[in-house]
């Protein structure tokens, strides 16, 4: 089954008031095409579920700065003066997670997990009003699962039937949010016919992505 | 010293501290600066937790590749031997304890180890990143920062600050000494000549307990 989507397409799958997923890590593995096109379309109400909010004019940041977004969650916002301006002046909800939290949130989410336990974040602020579980005398928070209407996500190669493979430090969120979303979207760097993928090759199986947007033609 | 001769000696002497075979997690700003002063002859392999293991020098204007960046969105390289990876298997590589040493700037460290350095509420608010992780799962927590802000002290009774983690700092490197975080509290093991035991002692906001064995920084 033949993925492809045009880029106009798309960003019509988003709609105002979802939650996204979007992968990149400080704009690096971000699907920057599919985000210049959801900020033209002027999407809004969004909440957002990303490692950090990139910079005012890189990565996921562009979107903060068109205020897209009522609430975002985020293990980092500080490479972004917008994302703290809204932060602090109330337009936006923040909601700060731990790194190793957030994704493990992700992975639960299209994992069919009930949660996932960790030690991160006890005897902080990240443990307020969650669940603490001693399991062999220990102590654990409980983090619950994550879901998106619609992850965006990037990769450096796709075939047609979505199986991906990411170069360099792209793979961050990229690998895990397909799973946690209702439709997940990959912008991939270059598409390549059926076949011509090694299967050995593939990091993300196409079964967690729904459409390819072809960025070479872009 | 000006800052960055400070910063520099805090750095060399952090180095020292490097083992033969260790992984390492270099927190940004004054500990990315670590890297450069590594003995000769140690074979250590620092981690990026946005996905590699093998971060190597900054590259040349020919070597930039915009996919390999660290984490704080530097351009880097990769060593040869080195590895990219998810955020999924970068936590657990963290959480799961097997990254050997971590080296963190801190706002505030108790005397049983709690540290803060993720927030200041009201006026800034960058989040956690892997801070929480990272100080939860790496077998030894380094702080590495100036002894005071501004005259103020930063090695406290207690963190006024929002915790990144309780009882998880080790060791403390600052232009003025060398601690230990011990169940009895802060044990200055090695002392810079430039400052008197009363001079440390004055810009520390806990008790400080001079080791027996008290030896000349290095």
């Amino acid at each position: 089954m033949d993925k492809l989507i045009r880029l106009e397409d798309a960003v019509n799958l988003v709609s105002d008031g979802d939650t996204v997923m979007i992968g990149g890590f400080l704009a690096v593995g971000t699907p920057e095409r599919l985000i210049d096109a959801l900020i033209a379309k002027g999407t809004k109400d969004l909440t957002l579920i990303c490692n950090d909010t990139g910079f005012v004019d890189r990565g996921v940041g562009k979107m903060v700065v068109a205020k897209m977004f009522k609430k975002i969650y985020a293990s980092h916002v500080g490479t972004n003066k917008e994302t703290g301006r809204q932060m602090l002046e109330g337009e936006t909800e923040v909601v700060l997670v731990p790194q190793g939290t957030l994704i493990e949130q992700i992975r639960a989410g299209g994992f069919g997990l009930g949660g996932v336990l960790t030690k991160t974040g006890l005897g902080t602020e990240v443990e307020k009003g969650k669940q603490v579980v001693e399991i062999d005398g220990e102590k654990f928070l409980l983090e619950k699962p994550m879901r998106a209407n619609v992850a965006l996500l990037f990769a450096e190669k796709a075939d047609v039937r979505g199986n991906l493979t990411f170069h360099g430090a792209t793979r961050n969120f990229n690998t895990y949010m397909g799973a946690a979303a209702d439709i997940s979207i990959v912008e991939a760097g270059k598409v390549v016919q059926l076949g011509e993928m090694c299967p050995d090759e593939v990091v993300v199986p196409g079964v967690f992505v729904d459409f390819v947007v072809d960025g070479s033609e872009l | 010293m000006d800052k960055q001769q400070t910063q520099e000696f805090i750095a060399r002497r952090v180095a020292l501290e490097l083992q033969d075979g260790d992984l390492v997690n270099l927190g940004i700003g004054l500990p990315t600066l670590v890297a450069n002063y590594v003995p000769e002859g140690r074979d250590v392999l620092f981690q990026s937790e946005n996905g590699f293991i093998g971060v190597g020098p900054a590259p040349t204007e020919e070597q930039i590749d915009p996919c390999i960046a660290n984490a704080g969105a530097m351009p880097v390289t990769i060593v040869p031997g080195g590895s990219f990876f998810d955020s999924a298997v970068s936590f657990g590589i963290i959480r799961g304890g097997h990254v050997d040493v971590t080296v963190l700037g801190a706002l505030q460290v108790a005397e049983n180890g709690d540290i803060a350095n993720y927030m200041i509420p009201g006026k800034m608010v960058p989040g956690m990143g892997g801070a929480m992780d990272l100080l939860n799962g790496a077998k030894k927590v380094i702080v590495a920062m100036e002894h005071t802000a501004k005259g103020n002290p930063k090695l406290l009774k207690q963190c006024t600050l929002p915790l990144t983690a309780v009882n998880a700092v080790d060791l403390i490197i600052t232009e003025m000494g060398v601690i230990e975080v011990t169940p009895e509290g802060f044990v200055l093991i090695e002392q810079n000549p430039d400052y008197t035991l009363d001079e440390i002692k004055a810009a520390t906001g806990a008790p400080l307990i001079i080791s027996a064995a008290l030896k000349q920084m290095a």
